[in-house]
């Protein structure tokens, strides 16, 4: 009975990891209305970014802080730099800009910071919270800011009006414009917000997983299955996706089908998901009149 | 008057004896000529392995360096490495280009076990010398059917048998947890292990795990072992997993006797991540020496092979245990290479690697000793136990003879 | 998806198709073995991307996991081979077969995923296929992780024509053969009937229904043709390399793959042809141009084909074509 709740908390830690990158792929989601597949990558290059703040005596806190600007900066300057190029393209165009992206950000990083893996600090203490031992406080702390972000984004979206601005900028770009927003920059922030929140992200992560240029990738996945579980539009969906699909992984892998399997199995189960509840199990299903 | 024509015949006959090694042919095969002997190499600089890439790195800054000072036997070394990503298909088109287009008269240290399976047919049908594998799969010492390839690393099931065995003598009733990479790699370690612990194997093992390298984590495969009861832990991960498990073992508050496999071993790029005071107690296996232990500082080899990396290589970690392995390999390298001489035909190149006897590799460990025979291309017969005490690989018990 | 049509209209350019067969059969004569494999490889990819394109450019669906099927291929070919002592050239037409199941399978699930959601289904697959072939219990078939090696096959005569054959260079003939072959029936497939309901369906799927055309199985089909070609494709590659192991077909693979579709031209076959020359030689030649960071290279000459060919290679010939064509009336 320990060891099963031992694993489901440990799920719990690993969907927190899933939920925080799954939040940046909604964000991006939410404003562009596409699924960005190099958002592993930045986000690994902006805790790459951090990483050389904290070796060059920078402060924790500050080097969080300025990596998260910096971010926001990186993720405006590729939205209007390259992506606006293709903005009107097709779909599959922009899927492949995105490719090059990712390729790019990950042999740059491998090429100035080698692929041997790095230590990263954690904000959060050594010693387990209130002397439980199957979760540390890192964890713990990274689920809270997990929770925060996603708090921030959900009233972002739904109570402000530069938030309404983004959703309708994405939704109806045409419309949006007749009605004054500039929806150029809409497309800019909503980059740059995402970018930020992978760069928290890959800062939560990299203490637990260790900083090297191949970090996200396994993580992409699974953060691309939450956000989808949980609906693409929904950042709460989201974060429970994640979470949901730690947590199933994990009982999969350790008391269904072995190791060998549960990646496979995790996965089928999610697609059976997604058949019956096609927009996922938070997201808006988008009825088309004919 | 005999004994003249004697003594002037003897004479006649030795003067002859001395000329004929200097009238020596120069024999070259392709890739060897007066001024070069090209080398050929296939190395994932990218993809999933790419923190391998470190070895290719040292090597070509070993070379490079020994080029600026006259080479070998005058010859200086071309060598040509290539990016292989981890993908055998890739590896086949690399290698056929090295060995068709560019004609390079071996190739060495290529890495990977599938990369290396995909070649080693054609390696051998070609008869080109595939030399000092990076990698420690069995099948590579198989002097009868396949003699032109040659591995490097002590065989992995034999160190899985040499751990299987310290714990039949230390610990007979063991309950032991394995936590393996799901490749060929993790699995040739933990058959080896199995077969040391012969017939007990099934009850000695209660719990077994493996992971993929795609995976982000391998906390849930920890928290299962631990769940098992088990107080022996052998960890066949690769670096990346192995110090994630170093930390999590601890941080879930398991305190089992901790085997960890050579191939992450590394102090600089696995247990000082992973933090140093966490990892002390490890048992593992240790065959070269390790940049971060000072009981090298003053040892030539290291202090050559620091400047070398200072200079050429400078994004390279002298705490990296990649890239001191690269630099022992290179080292065996040439040393078979001065040993073949001016005789630089394919067949002598293996000839001269099948009959290395008891060479000390300078970047090996004191008393690890090179051996090989025509029929047995195991280049390593003796495997260290070491355990780490906090700051380096402390050696404990006598070298162990494997087969 | 943006509408292209096929250029039904312009007559099939037959000197063109000629010309390029001659030059294609010459060719292997007068370059080094390893060129002759290189081509070889460049034509079995080629038959893959017509299979993507048939899928993601005529019937409008997505698939991120191609590289399965490429693998399923492979693998059949190589058990077939190794544990049956088929023929190779047998191998073929069974791994087409069994992938045209398991494609029209895997596509009647995947018909109530749209978008996103198909592209993560097939993801999954791409992902879940090589734990799929490491799995313990399968090994007795797959090899598990050690893969399966397979034996070249040698040429069946010594000379063609007073010229000299080689297994490199007959196996490249078989591979231009079967790439041949399956041109045609990619061709015919996408001219006739089964084109142009697909092309109803991706671009006014509403209006398809209601004129009757029955869409779950035109787009089960549709998966079920893409995946015969990608396995054909990954038979072929099986042979040619002769190794088949689960790191061969990672998830990196169908997104080459993918990549490789739309820089040829999504909806054209020589398309499929150029995207396969770009996946085989842009990263080598990316290597040669940076060694400290080549993926680098090969991703800015991604982002810059698509700011310049946005129709892909293909489309881009068919412009500047256009622009030196005289205009008729």
């Amino acid at each position: 009975m320990e060891t099963f709740i031992h694993q489901v908390v440990a799920g719990i830690a690993a969907g927190g990891v899933y939920a925080s990158l799954a939040l940046a792929l909604v964000m991006i989601y939410q404003s562009t209305h596409h699924i960005n597949f190099a958002q592993g990558e930045i986000a690994m290059f902006a805790t790459y970014m951090a990483w050389t703040l904290i070796n060059a005596g920078v402060s924790y806190w500050l080097a969080f802080v300025c990596t998260i600007l910096l971010s926001f900066s990186l993720g405006v300057l590729i939205q209007r730099i390259i992506i606006r190029p293709v903005e009107n393209a097709p779909v599959l165009n922009i899927v492949v800009v995105f490719i090059g992206l990712l390729v790019i950000l990950n042999s740059i990083a491998g090429w100035v910071f080698t692929y041997t893996i790095k230590a990263f600090p954690s904000p959060f203490p050594k010693e387990q919270p209130f002397g439980l031992f199957f979760i540390s406080s890192h964890e713990l702390g990274s689920i809270g800011v997990t929770m925060v972000l996603l708090l921030l984004l959900y009233s972002f979206f739904k109570f402000t009006p530069l938030g309404l601005a983004m959703r309708a900028a994405a939704q109806n770009p045409d419309s949006s414009r007749l009605v004054g927003i500039r929806v150029g920059w809409m497309l800019a922030l909503g980059w740059g917000l995402a970018a930020a929140i992978g760069s928290v992200a890959g800062m939560m992560i990299a203490p637990v997983v260790f900083l090297e240029p191949n970090m996200m990738s396994g993580i992409l996945l699974y953060a691309f299955a939450a956000a989808l579980v949980g609906g693409i539009d929904s950042p709460g969906g989201a974060v429970l996706g994640g979470f949901i699909v730690g947590i199933l992984e994990n009982i999969l892998g350790a008391y269904v089908i072995g190791t060998e399997l549960k990646l496979s199995v995790a996965l089928v189960l999610i697609i059976v998901v997604l058949t019956i509840k096609p927009a996922g199990l938070f997201g808006k299903v988008i009825v088309s009149r004919v | 008057m005999k004994k003249r024509q004697f003594a002037l015949t003897a004479l006649c006959i030795s003067l002859i004896g001395f000329a004929l090694p200097a009238a020596a042919q120069k024999k070259y095969d392709p890739g060897a000529s007066d001024t070069e002997i090209k080398i050929g190499q296939t190395m994932p600089y990218s993809g999933p392995a790419s923190a391998y890439g470190v070895i290719g790195k040292v090597q070509a800054a070993y070379f490079k360096q020994l080029n600026e000072t006259g080479g070998i036997n005058g010859r200086k070394i071309n060598f040509i490495t290539l990016d292989d990503g981890y993908s055998p298909p890739k590896t086949v088109e690399m290698i056929r280009r090295l060995v068709e287009q560019d004609e390079v008269l071996l190739t060495l240290g290529t890495l990977g076990t599938p990369s290396n399976t995909a070649i080693h047919k054609y390696m051998n049908t070609k008869k080109v010398p595939h030399m000092f594998l990076a990698t420690g799969a069995s099948k590579w010492n198989d002097p009868k059917n396949n003699p032109w390839t040659i591995g490097f690393n002590p065989n992995y099931q034999s160190e899985g048998k040499l751990y299987a065995q310290h714990i039949l003598a230390t610990k007979p009733n063991a309950k032991i947890a394995v936590l393996m990479q799901n490749d060929d790699y993790g699995k040739d370690y933990f058959n080896g292990f199995k077969e040391g612990l012969g017939a007990k194997a099934a009850s000695m093992i209660v719990s077994q795990a493996t992971y993929e390298v795609t995976d982000p984590t391998i906390d849930s495969q920890i928290v299962t072992l631990k769940g098992s009861g088990a107080d022996t832990f052998f960890n066949i991960t690769t670096p990346k997993f192995a110090a994630q498990a170093i930390r999590k073992v601890s941080d879930v508050g398991w305190k089992p006797t901790h085997y960890l496999n050579q191939v992450s071993a590394s102090v600089g790029s696995v247990l000082k991540p992973a933090g140093l005071d966490v990892s002390v107690g490890l048992i593992s296996m240790n065959y070269i020496k390790e940049g971060a232990d000072s009981r090298w500082d003053n040892d030539p080899t290291m202090k050559d092979f620091k400047a070398l990396i200072k200079k050429y290589a400078p994004e390279v970690s002298a705490d990296d245990g990649n890239a001191t392995y690269g630099y022992a390999v290179a080292q065996m390298m040439v040393q078979v290479l001065k040993q073949a001489g001016d005789n630089l035909t394919r067949e002598n190149v293996m000839k001269q690697a099948a009959s290395i006897k008891d060479f000390q590799v300078p970047m090996a460990l004191p008393g690890v000793l090179a051996s090989t025979s025509p029929t047995d291309f195991a280049l390593f017969q003796t495997m260290q136990l070491v355990k780490f005490d906090g700051k380096t690989w402390v050696e404990f018990g006598k070298p162990v003879a494997v087969k | 998806m943006s509408s292209n049509l096929p250029s039904t209209e312009n007559s099939i350019p037959w000197i063109r198709i000629v010309l390029g067969l001659i030059a294609a059969c010459v060719l292997p004569f007068f370059i080094s073995n390893y060129h002759v494999f290189q081509a070889s490889m460049v034509l079995s990819y080629a038959i893959a991307l017509v299979g993507m394109n048939i899928l993601i450019g005529y019937s409008g669906q997505i698939s991120l996991g191609h590289g399965a099927f490429l693998a399923i291929g492979a693998y059949t070919s190589a058990i077939l081979m190794d544990k049956m002592n088929i023929p190779y050239w047998m191998t073929i037409p069974i791994a087409a077969f069994i992938c045209l199941v398991v494609g029209f399978l895997f596509g009647l699930p995947a018909l109530r995923l749209e978008g996103h959601y198909l592209a993560l289904a097939t993801f999954a697959l791409a992902v879940a296929l090589p734990q799929l072939l490491k799995f313990k219990h399968l090994e007795f078939l797959t090899g598990g992780v050690q893969g399966i090696v397979i034996m070249k096959p040698d040429p069946p005569w010594e000379t063609l024509f007073g010229l000299k054959l080689n297994s490199d260079r007959w196996l490249y003939f078989f591979t231009l053969a079967v790439t041949v072959v399956m041109f045609v029936i990619g061709w015919n497939l996408i001219r006739g009937r089964v084109g142009r309901a697909l092309i109803a369906i991706r671009d006014q799927p509403i209006a398809a229904a209601s004129m009757g055309i029955d869409t779950p199985l035109y787009k089960s089909l549709a998966f079920g043709v893409s995946a015969m070609f990608t396995g054909v494709a990954g038979a072929l590659s099986a042979i040619l390399v002769a190794f088949v192991a689960p790191d061969s077909f990672t998830v990196f693979l169908s997104i080459t793959l993918l990549v490789g579709m739309v820089i040829g031209g999504v909806t054209s076959l020589p398309g499929a042809l150029y995207g396969a020359l770009f996946i085989q030689f842009i990263p080598n030649i990316a290597d040669q141009i940076s060694k400290a960071a080549p993926w680098a290279i090969y991703g800015t000459m991604l982002i810059l084909f698509m700011y310049t060919m946005p129709t892909g290679i293909a489309g881009a010939l068919r412009l500047l074509g256009e622009k030196f064509r005289p205009t008729r009336s």
